[in-house]
């Protein structure tokens, strides 16, 4: 049982379909029993792999598992196949711990809604579909999960739908990740057309030996391993919130705050940087594609560090963080340094999640406000919750011992000292690596401007009164993250630390995704000594600003810049321009278009018009059919004249026989009328227009004097009638 | 029991039962359902003793029915139709099987359920028919019911949708007819017989300009039928009109047979035609694919809205067939049967709605899931079924369909034909890709104005919107079943049409290569039909010796 992998994935996926199916006649106990026990299964079948099996197999590629063939047509074969290597085992285990620690807090924070099964069927259902992402051993499993992911996202944004706003966040997460998720269908195709498959393993195996057929030129001089790396990353980019996708995150904290926890910041938006570690070999064939994934993510990292300076709910500062931190992770994979993208994402998952849970433990107590103007003063009455936020904010700030401290150097000392790049494209990797310095300072700026708000001074809530720590199952796994927050950098730390074994992550990822980089001892102490006089610069200023409350030197900047502050307040407008760029003008072509086309042209014109003209003959043909005898005597007589007319013309004749007799011309009509004697006959042999001879006989002779080609008109009148017809021929006399 | 007359006739034979039964619903409900039931249990046997290795028909039945023009009715079953027919007894029996088929109409359910089941032997007979002259017998007996469906049974506008849905399918139909009666001829003066059999028909080919004719014969008939940008007016206008069963069975069958004729007819009659006009038809089902899916979104009428959506799903249908590759054919199969799933399960879902609410309009809705939970759960599944979520039905064939389009090129230069038929596969799956897009925003946005926000309409809090009853429930489980069952695990049914697809495919391009191999027309079968013209009598004179 336990070698299976398909187990891991399943037991949330049969939590989910049971609580679907009956949750609803569960009491809440039984319902949270059955969510937790079946994450906390996978965790411990998933934690027996990575501890037990996967150990002797990672250098083999690790444990695998085929289900099936999912389908199969043609040259195309995609089976429903499972792998754990070190790169997924680790993820798998991240995504269990962290997906049970959240079912526990969630026991607590979500004790008093009405709608308990069903939050926890989606987390269950969320939690499944992760694991498919993660353990898909081809790009359409991991599609499945990426879909499955996007579509729990979509269901807990909005799980209290009964707001417009929460519904509406829902589907903007979901559309917005189908935008990218097209990158990820195209990626796909390409990688199928060029190398015949879809298997991870057989692609990795086919970039790493060079691969002649993802480095053949595709478009506009570029390999296609470079447009389908281009093309997953735009896929990426949608799943991790990254520009120019990212506006869907932020929204996206109309959610219960667990989900924001596990969701939004610890599993699904890591997916795309999982895949492109996942990927890694073939990122590696197209520097190009790498220096794009590292210059946006240097460019995500720092446009939400700024943004974040100017907001005011707790949560959406952290969403921008996570989306500034994703940043981070992007431009370790883009540089590269795959273990140092994977390593920031394994503490992130750590302390970011602990933030959230101690935002929605502050927001649990405050009665659910998120503005954080109206906190303030919190350290002293929720001490628990106070102690994991500082441990989580100091990681995230990059204090030195802390987590983030380690993951993060081991990012921007990659992103200095990589070789990925090749000679031309050598001023990507000190553009990046500065762009990550300013975005470490305002990140530790913006934290500590969140904690002092929130912690320190005065308390300017309104239910100041019934101020409550956290319940044991919300402080437990709290508790938890905050221990993971300060020690998970121990599992990276840098070779001039601790020595050559002690890059623990680095290591264990060889196999999957190559050594880790080599940064030298003297720079990676430079760098240390440079992220932690960042990290502290930016504490203290943002404690001379915000320390106790906003003060003085706070409110002098606001007053000095008012433009520039209310644009970033205003997350630079970039909402309204996708609204009047993409989505009126769109929505608008659609209207004209259905007015235009389908009602006007096709069914006014083109239908309209076929029955317009039906109906038009008919009246017209109408008029002659009113019941008036004389009138129908009338069109009885013309059309009787008219047959007259027809039939009595004088017939084609039947046979023309046209003899040359040395210079004479010979011509017989072998006509029915001819023989009755009745019809007149002319024949004009030289094509003068006289006519040569006449009269009722049907045959007649000519003598030419001369050799040529004349012209012969035979006319055929009936004088009863007089109606006559001409018949033409060429004649050659020699 | 695995006689396909007994398939085609069953629904036949259930309808003169149920004729016999007196008025209203008491004894014709049961009996109808129990017919469907017996349909469905039979056609079950068939998928049973369908053996999936053979490509040709099988099961074939073949009784002479007017011998002196060559007519038989000739049934037989293979791995594109297989599918279709289950489809087929499988809509029919859950149409007849929910409450709300008839829509707000309470009378006539007798006439009803005759004209279902008249439907359904028109429908069963036209996917195993393989005798011209029965095929267009059963095509053009599948128009007279849906015409009283829509007429009888219909909303306000009924006999505006019901003149303009016949008229529309009728001109398509006439014209294949005369394509029909030539190709008689024809064959008539190839083989020396009179015979309408398929098989015998699926071997001449005809000189390039009449080839090309009776294909645009034939293929207007189907595009108006699936149908495809521009001839898709009459679809939109006959959904919303008709009843919720005519509805169903519109969308999840009927639609099916442009693509099927298309497969059956149109690709192994007339291959260099199909060749050469593939790759404007391939950019209107791509033009309808996004055509459609923008007009759904605009639509303030769920009713329309699902409509339209069939006319973006349909695309990509079309678009799989004409890329003449086993992905792309056996992608346009599966989105056919999940299409019809899917989007029958939708239409259902919007006749429950309305039979509800009494209205359809989009605006009239909201915060409905706190009152139909489960319909709230069912439709969710469906809406994401038709949208393609992976796990979901809808997923494999566009992927198939996408991935054989992109594929295209390669695959037809592997196959040893350097054709040109599409100048940029990878363009036209990239834009038919974009429906993904599309679809979520035009489903997710109707799901939410229907399900979520505020329940603050007093109409929507009224008692008489419950949830799903029991027999609605059954409905609906099974729609909710199958679509997760042909996501998961669509093998099974790509298993069984693979050898048929196979087959089709070969024989195309061995015809295909057969007419690139003679480009001045036909060069083994001359149609004796075709005398060189008369010499004038002045053309005559000359040749003769002169004195």
């Amino acid at each position: 049982m336990l070698s299976h992998l398909r187990t891991i994935p399943l037991l949330p996926l049969l939590g989910a379909a049971y609580l679907i199916l009956v949750g609803r006649h569960h009491s809440r106990r039984a319902v949270h029993h059955i969510a937790c026990m079946a994450v906390g299964a996978a965790l411990v079948v998933s934690a027996d792999a990575f501890f037990f099996g996967l150990p002797a197999l990672v250098k083999e590629g690790g444990l695998t598992d085929v289900v099936g063939t999912w389908f199969a047509s043609g040259d195309l074969r995609v089976d429903l196949a499972l792998r754990m290597d070190a790169l997924s085992g680790l993820m798998c285990l991240v995504v269990t711990l962290v997906g049970t620690l959240i079912h526990i807090y969630s026991t607590g924070y979500m004790a008093h809604d009405k709608d308990y099964a069903r939050f926890f069927a989606y987390l269950n259902l969320f939690c499944g579909a992760m694991l498919l992402l993660v353990l898909g051993d081809n790009l359409p499993v991991m599609f499945i999960g990426w879909e499955g992911v996007g579509l729990c996202s979509y269901l807990l944004i909005g799980f209290w739908y009964g707001e417009t706003a929460n519904a509406s966040a829902g589907k903007k997460a979901f559309i917005t990740n189908r935008v990218g998720d097209l990158g990820f269908l195209i990626g796909m195709f390409l990688l199928f057309r060029a190398a015949g498959t879809l298997d991870i393993p057989a692609l990795l195996d086919t970039a790493r030996g060079g691969g002649a057929v993802l480095t053949a030129t595709l478009w506009w001089g570029q390999p296609v391993a470079f447009w389908a790396a281009l093309f997953l990353f735009f896929g990426a980019a949608g799943k991790s919130a990254q520009i120019p996708l990212y506006v869907w995150l932020p929204d996206a904290m109309a959610g219960p705050t667990p989900v924001s926890a596990l969701i939004h910041a610890a599993t699904m938006v890591t997916a795309g940087v999982y895949m492109v570690a996942r990927l890694g070999a073939m990122y590696l064939l197209a520097p190009a594609a790498l220096a794009i994934v590292a210059g946006v993510g240097a460019l995500t990292a720092l446009f939400a560090a700024v943004i974040a300076l100017g907001q005011n709910d707790f949560k959406k500062i952290l969403a921008y963080s996570t989306i500034s931190q994703l940043g981070f992770m992007f431009v370790g994979v883009g540089t590269g340094n795959f273990a140092g993208g994977i390593f920031h994402l394994f503490t992130h998952a750590f302390f970011k999640a602990g933030l959230f849970l101690c935002a929605g433990s502050v927001m649990h107590a405050l009665g659910g406000s998120g503005d954080i103007t109206r906190m303030g003063g919190l350290a002293g009455k929720l001490p628990w919750t106070t102690w994991v936020f500082r441990v989580c904010w100091l990681a995230i700030c990059g204090v030195p011992i802390f987590s983030g401290f380690f993951s993060k150097d081991a990012i921007v000392a990659g992103a200095f000292a990589t070789e990925v790049f090749g000679p031309r494209l050598a001023w990507v990797s000190p553009t990046v690596g500065a762009g990550l310095l300013a975005a470490a300072l305002g990140t530790a700026f913006y934290m500590s401007r969140l904690y002092y708000l929130v912690f320190t001074g005065e308390c300017r809530a309104d239910t100041r009164g019934h101020l409550h720590e956290s319940p044991i199952e919300m402080v437990g796994p709290l508790v938890v993250f905050g221990l993971g927050a300060f020690l998970a950098g121990m599992a990276g730390l840098p070779p001039a630390v601790g020595g050559s074994r002690a890059d623990l992550i680095g290591h264990w990822l060889a196999p999957a995704v190559g050594p880790p980089l080599e940064v030298s001892s003297g720079f990676e102490w430079r760098m240390m000594v440079a992220s932690t006089v960042i990290a502290l610069a930016g504490i203290g200023l943002a404690r001379l600003f915000f320390g106790g409350g906003a003060r003085e030197p706070a409110r002098r900047f606001v007053a000095a810049l008012p433009r520039l502050v209310a644009v970033v307040r205003s997350k630079f407008f970039v909402d309204e321009i996708y609204q009047w760029l993409v989505v009126r003008p769109l929505r608008g072509l659609s209207r004209g278009l259905f007015v235009v086309v389908d009602r006007i042209l096709i069914d006014e014109l083109l239908v309209g018009g076929w029955t317009f003209l039906v109906d038009t003959i008919g009246r017209f043909l109408r008029l002659v059919q009113v019941g008036d005898v004389q009138r129908y005597l009338a069109i009885f007589a013309m059309g009787l004249a008219a047959l007259v007319y027809v039939m009595a013309r004088p017939a084609a004749p039947s046979e023309l026989k046209i003899r040359i007799e040395g210079r004479s011309a010979v011509v017989e009509l072998g006509d029915r009328e001819a023989t009755s004697g009745k019809l007149d006959y002319g024949f004009d042999f030289d094509g003068d227009g006289r006519e040569d001879r006449s009269g009722p006989s049907p045959n007649a002779t000519w003598s030419y004097t001369r050799p040529g080609r004349y012209r012969l008109r035979i006319r055929v009148t009936d004088p009863q009638w007089s109606t006559a017809r001409t018949i033409e021929r060429t004649i050659d006399i020699r | 029991m695995t006689d396909l007359t007994l398939t085609v006739l069953i629904p036949l034979l259930g309808a003169v039962v149920v004729i016999a039964t007196p008025r209203g619903d008491r004894t014709s409900r049961p009996i109808g359902i129990v017919v469907a039931l017996v349909s469905l249990v039979q056609s079950l046997l068939i998928l049973r003793a369908f053996d999936k290795s053979i490509g040709a028909f099988q099961l074939e039945t073949d009784r002479p029915w007017v011998p002196a023009l060559g007519i038989h009715f000739h049934l037989g079953v293979d791995g594109i139709s297989l599918w279709l027919v289950l489809l087929t007894t499988l809509m029919v029996f859950l149409t007849l099987l929910s409450p709300q088929a008839m829509g707000l109409h309470k009378t006539r359910s007798r006439e009803f359920i005759v004209a279902m089941l008249v439907l359904e032997t028109g429908m069963l007979g036209t996917f195993l028919a393989i005798d011209l002259f029965a095929f267009y017998v059963f095509w053009e007996l599948m128009l007279i019911p849906m015409y009283f469906i829509i007429g009888i049974w219909g909303g306000e506008r009924r006999l505006y949708a019901a003149i303009k849905f016949v008229i529309f399918t009728l001109v398509g139909s006439l014209l294949m007819l005369a394509a029909i009666l030539y190709l008689y001829a024809q064959v008539h003066a190839v083989t020396g017989q009179w015979t309408f059999d398929y098989a015998t028909w699926a071997t001449i080919t005809l000189p390039r300009g009449p080839e090309l004719l009776c294909f645009l014969a034939f293929t207007l008939a189907f595009m108006i039928k699936v149908p495809l940008v521009p001839l898709h007016t009459w679809l939109p206008d006959a959904h919303v009109e008709a009843p919720t069963g005519g509805s169903v069975i519109l969308a999840a069958v009927l639609l099916k047979f442009g693509a099927y004729g298309f497969l059956r007819f149109a690709l192994p009659f007339f291959p260099l035609a199909a060749q050469q006009t593939a790759p404007i038809i391939a950019w209107l089902a791509v033009a309808g694919i996004i055509f459609g899916a923008l007009m759904a979104w605009v639509q303030d009428d769920v009713k329309k809205l699902v409509a339209y959506s069939s006319v973006s799903h349909l695309g990509f249908v079309v678009l799989g067939i004409l890329v003449l590759s086993d992905k792309g054919i056996q992608g346009g199969i599966f989105q056919m049967l999940a299409h019809g799933i899917s989007t029958g399960g939708l239409f259902l879902a919007v006749g429950i709605l309305y039979d509800r609410r009494h209205t359809r309009q989009l605006a009239d809705f909201g915060g409905l899931w706190k009152k139909v939970p489960v319909l709230g759960a069912c439709f969710l599944v469906l809406v994401l079924a038709s949208a393609g979520l992976p796990g979901l039905c809808g997923f494999v064939g566009e992927f198939l369909v996408l991935s054989g389009t992109f594929t295209a090129g390669k695959d037809w230069r592997a196959s040893g034909l350097s054709s040109p038929m599409f100048g940029h596969p990878a363009l036209l799956a990239g834009l038919a890709a974009t429906a993904a897009i599309l679809a979520a925003v035009y489903l997710l946005t109707m799901y939410q104005r229907v399900m979520f926000g505020p329940l603050d309409k007093p109409e929507n809090r009224d008692p008489q919107v419950r949830d799903l009853g029991l027999r609605e429930r059954l409905v609906f489980g099974v729609l909710v079943l199958a679509a997760l069952v042909m996501g998961v695990a669509p093998q099974p049914i790509l298993e069984r049409t693979a050898a048929s697809v196979q087959a089709l495919t070969a024989s195309y391009r061995d015809r295909l290569a057969e007419a690139h191999a003679n480009p001045d027309g036909p060069a083994r079968r001359v149609i004796p039909g075709q005398r060189p013209a008369r010499p004038t009598t002045a053309q005559a004179e000359r040749a003769r010796p002169s004195r």
